[in-house]
């Protein structure tokens, strides 16, 4: 006998745990966090080991050379990077700690002046990210944890007016999923490769899954071109998305294509 | 979630949790209209995902901390990650930290504990408490659903 009852969304009365409430909140945070900043770029491949990183802290620099305020959210949680590219203190030297002040994370200010958040400066040296909870079956919860941290990164981090916040994402596409659920809407996306065709065909879904999110795609940076590794990735990704191919960057890039890429973006 | 009282046909509502330190939460609910109470009772890895949303059952009075999950829950925290520059509060005096409290906020690995600091002393302040003591901690991280802190 099929159970008579009113479901979920029947009941309306006011309700002291407020979850709905509390999501609302967090989202409105956020929101409010990201009215200061003027643009969000995601740096995405789909590949592991294409220079994201890299080019990400060194758009953002040239951004900021440029006279603009750039800021770099490092999003790859397990494997952040942007502190040892972006903070003054070369080598293995202390990294700064994160203030807070009136109820906000202040970003680390980097080379260039160029603003920063990583879990680089949160973890204990040479500790992966670790959460507490329950042992079993931690794969039920780490996804959900790291979406979390993503959320607080952004919505706690007091950016300031800031230009362009390029956020540099782990490889695959998921954190792009949560980035886009997170803010709403799908941030622009700036994509990066290498030339060889494994990579086109790993960074290809990655743009075909940004595509059917309705991202913004501003185009294809091929990275390390001109030496072993050989193949057409950047123009068969162009050519295939209508997109530019924007700069195909040596191994020992200049600082021009730099700031050719900064003012692009 | 909601809970129902199907014999009335009211919903009910929360009345307390309880965090017993094992990684599982208890949360009460009672019919406004016939009184019946019931637990919800998670075991620790429905704990632990309701703790991922940044949410508590039974809400909060304080507001949020910036980084809160994170500092609350990552356990490969850098000691020296966080430098506190808070403005000192003009609303009324701080309170004071009882010396067998203050021992136990040492306990807080460095990488949560101004911000631990910072609740339990805005719990106190909010009412009208002058002294913190290990009873009054451990009946805000009840109150205010802090597991682990």
């Amino acid at each position: 006998m099929p159970l008579d009852i009113r479901t979920y969304h029947d009941l309306t009365e006011p309700d002291r745990s407020g979850l709905a409430e509390q999501i609302g909140v967090q989202r409105r945070r956020l929101a409010q966090r990201m009215e200061s900043v003027r643009r969000v770029v995601a740096v995405m491949s789909g590949k592991g080991g294409v220079g994201k990183s890299f080019v990400t802290a060194l758009v953002a620099r040239a951004i900021a050379r440029g006279g603009r305020t750039a800021g770099v959210l490092d999003a790859d949680l397990n494997g952040p990077t942007q502190a040892r590219l972006l903070w003054r203190e070369a080598g293995d030297g202390p990294r700064p700690p994160l203030t807070i002040r009136e109820g906000a994370v202040i970003p680390a200010v980097g080379i260039d002046g160029v603003r920063f958040v990583s879990t680089d400066l949160l973890l204990a040296d040479g500790q992966p990210l670790a959460f507490r909870g329950p042992d079993a079956d931690r794969f039920v919860w780490r996804g959900a944890m790291e979406a979390a941290a993503l959320r607080e990164l952004l919505a706690d981090v007091a950016w300031g007016t800031t230009d362009v916040l390029l956020i540099d994402l782990p490889p695959g596409l998921g954190r792009f999923e949560e980035l886009s659920d997170l803010l709403g809407a799908p941030p622009a996306v700036l994509t990066v490769t290498i030339p060889t065709i494994e990579s086109r065909d790993a960074v290809r879904r990655a743009l075909r899954a940004a595509t059917a999110r309705g991202a913004q795609l501003l185009g294809i940076i091929e990275n390390m071109t001109g030496g072993k590794f050989e193949g057409t990735a950047g123009e068969d990704l162009a050519r295939e998305f209508g997109l530019e191919l924007l700069a195909r960057v040596p191994w020992q890039p200049s600082q021009e294509i730099w700031d050719t890429l900064g003012s692009r973006l | 979630m909601k809970f129902l009282c199907v014999e009335c046909d009211r919903q009910m509502s929360f009345e307390e949790r309880a965090l017993p330190g094992d990684g599982t939460l208890a949360a009460v609910f009672r019919c406004p209209a016939c009184g019946r109470v019931v637990a919800m009772l998670t075991n620790p890895m429905e704990t632990q995902l309701v703790a991922s949303l940044g949410v508590k059952i039974g809400g909060s009075t304080i507001e949020s901390q910036p980084l809160e999950m994170i500092r609350s829950s990552v356990a490969t925290g850098r000691e020296t990650a966080f430098e506190e520059r808070e403005p000192p509060s003009r609303s009324s005096a701080a309170p004071t930290w009882s010396p067998e409290a203050q021992d136990r906020l040492t306990r807080v690995p460095s990488f949560v504990r101004g911000m631990v600091k910072k609740i339990y002393t805005e719990y106190a302040r909010d009412r009208g408490i002058e002294e913190i003591t290990p009873a009054l901690m451990d009946t805000a991280r009840t109150e205010l659903g802090l597991e682990g802190m």
